[in-house]
């Protein structure tokens, strides 16, 4: 049987503030544990939690690049549920007011839009994280409390995906986002962006929805793809065998690259919200949101657009450019000094991610500035330095910081172009090499490539190869 | 009666406490005196009244994003009933 395949998105982002949502507490990640935590986020009794107004901005902001309807009465829910990660055992959350509403956010799959519907955007807080003995004997788990009380953003798509393509391009789109609006670091690896996946079937050409499967524990863009690969496979062969599809939600194993049941969500799921009595609701007029809109940046469509229209780069590249931050804030900088768009691209493209690749650094933490890079890029082009040199000294301004000429003269990397010298080691190689300027009369062309090469590897690559050609090929002729 | 033995235990599950008959049945009638005495509200005619959420007619309470000094780990743990180095000590959970 021919199924459709349902998707929608829960996705949870912890907001780029210094601080927790209710209390001053530190949302830094990586600390010692249970060092970020104070009498508010530790849910002692009688304290007040106080709403933090940039985490509460952060989420209108969101809400309006998401372009939902901003609900201008908004109000906070307790969410009631008892888990030890959850030192209140209720988490404040939004369920009768949400912050936005019926947005939606265009993606792009195959080279054609497709728009998908957020369902709602929310504000609420962060749980702790409970950390599992490795002993499967132990009857124990611990708990760590910095990260109860961190402002995370919830954003709630509407089952409009129909495969893992256009998953894939939500996700990377809604990053964007929350990038470009600095929203959220969006740091995966450190849980600052997760996403969790609802996944139906139904048979082609019906529009009735089957029971619908959540899955849990994604830890990577990667591990959403590949889960709901398993989840669409494993409904469509219990459908064709007759077997009904239970409501449940499920955990992805990464490592065994298959799905297993939650065991606590056996239990009735009821979270008897109701409004929380301790946190006043929030207004929104039209001045506040007139600011907020006017705050949002160009999105990543609409810049990856202009960056193709505009600088002539391909799709792929303006692609790669528009994915982070900083190298957006390079490129647009570097444009901004000089007009070598393709040039920058290349640099930031190939050379500058290979670096960070090759080398592990963290993009965040490069020391390049954008005057630098335009520096290089003209003294290239003044033929200072040659392209190859010109790469060492451009993984050396990665690390360091250091000006480009600074570095060249440092290690005298500056290209030779006087004429004299350069003859010099053109005698000295092509004495050195009878044999090959016999291999070079005979007929063998590429003999020349050889002995420019000898030069380039005398002189440290420094030589200007214009010149050394040159000189190269009237010498050999000369020798008769 | 306005609630039954079932609701008790629905809710203590989702509270994760154990009660025994004899609390149940002792919970059963005070929540259920207390579910009657509220009952009263609806003789009253709130038609034309909004609903409300909080008593205080405030809006827009909010703190600025500033780092506070946190609670000292040893005071942090001295209210944990269980505890294990810096950690918070919980009977295992599944998952
Ligand atoms: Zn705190």
């Amino acid at each position: 049987m021919e199924y459709e395949v349902v998707i929608g998105l829960e996705t949870h982002a912890e907001l780029a503030t210094v601080t927790k949502l209710f209390c001053g507490c530190s949302t830094k990640f990586g600390a010692e544990p249970n060092t970020q935590v104070c009498p508010v986020c530790l849910g002692m009794p009688g304290v007040l939690p106080v709403m933090n107004k940039k985490a509460f901005e952060y989420a209108l902001k969101a809400a309006v690049a998401l372009s939902c309807e901003i609900n201008n009465f908004t109000n906070f829910d307790r969410k009631s549920y008892y888990y030890p990660d959850l030192p209140k055992n209720y988490q404040i959350s939004q369920n009768y007011h949400n912050l936005g509403i019926n947005g939606y956010m265009d993606i792009i799959v195959n080279g054609s839009v497709k728009k998908i519907h957020i369902h709602n955007v929310h504000l609420e807080e962060e749980a702790g994280k409970l950390i599992h003995s490795e002993d499967s004997g132990a009857n124990y788990s611990l708990v760590d409390f910095n990260r109860a009380g961190v402002p995370l953003l919830e954003i709630v798509s509407s089952p409009d995906m129909r495969n893992v393509n256009e998953v894939d391009s939500y996700m990377q789109t809604l990053r964007k986002i929350l990038l470009y609006t600095e929203i959220s670091d969006c740091k995966m690896q450190e849980g600052s962006l997760r996403f969790e996946a609802s996944i139906s079937l139904r048979k082609k050409g019906s529009d009735k929805l089957g029971n619908r499967v959540e899955i849990k524990n994604l830890n990577s863009m990667k591990s959403v793809i590949k889960a709901i690969e398993y989840e669409a496979a494993r409904q469509s062969e219990l459908l064709d065998g007759g077997k009904a599809i239970d409501r449940e939600t499920r955990l992805w194993d990464e490592v065994n690259g298959k799905s297993a049941r939650m065991r606590s969500k056996e239990e009735a799921q009821d979270y008897r919200y109701f409004p929380e009595p301790d946190l006043l609701p929030v207004l929104i007029d039209e001045k506040w949101l007139s600011t907020i809109k006017s705050s949002i940046p160009e999105l990543p469509l609409e810049k990856k657009q202009r960056y193709i229209e505009s600088f002539k780069l391909s799709d792929y590249d303006a692609g790669v450019l528009t994915e982070e931050k900083v190298l957006i804030n390079l490129f647009e900088e570097c444009v901004k000094i000089m007009d070598r768009p393709k040039a920058f691209c290349n640099w930031i493209t190939n050379d500058l991610l290979r670096e960070v690749k090759d080398k592990k650094l963290d993009i965040n933490d490069l020391k390049i500035k954008p005057k630098q890079l335009a520096s290089l890029v003209e003294i290239i082009e003044k033929g200072t330095i040659s392209s190859t040199i010109a790469k060492e000294v451009f993984s050396e301004m990665i690390q360091t910081g250091k000006e480009p000429q600074k570095i060249i003269e440092e290690k005298g990397m500056a290209q030779i172009s006087d004429e004299g010298l350069i003859e010099s080691v053109v005698d000295k190689v092509i004495a050195n090499n009878p044999n090959v300027i016999e291999d070079y009369k005979k007929g063998k062309k590429n003999a020349l490539a050889f002995l420019v090469g000898q030069v380039m590897k005398e002189t440290k690559g420094k030589a200007n190869p214009k010149i050394v050609n040159e000189l190269l090929s009237k010498k050999i002729v000369d020798i008769n | 009666m306005k609630i039954g033995i079932k609701d008790i235990e629905y809710i203590a599950t989702l509270s994760r406490i154990e009660l025994s008959d004899t609390e149940k049945e002792m919970y059963v009638h005070q929540i259920d005196d207390i579910l009657s005495y509220i009952e009263k509200l609806n003789k009253l005619n709130t038609e034309k009244v909004k609903p409300v959420t909080h008593t205080v007619n405030i809006n827009n309470v909010f703190r600025e994003d500033r780092l506070e000094t946190s609670t000292p780990l040893e005071v942090v743990l001295l209210n944990a009933p269980s505890k294990m180095g810096a950690f918070f000590k919980v009977p295992k959970v599944i998952e």
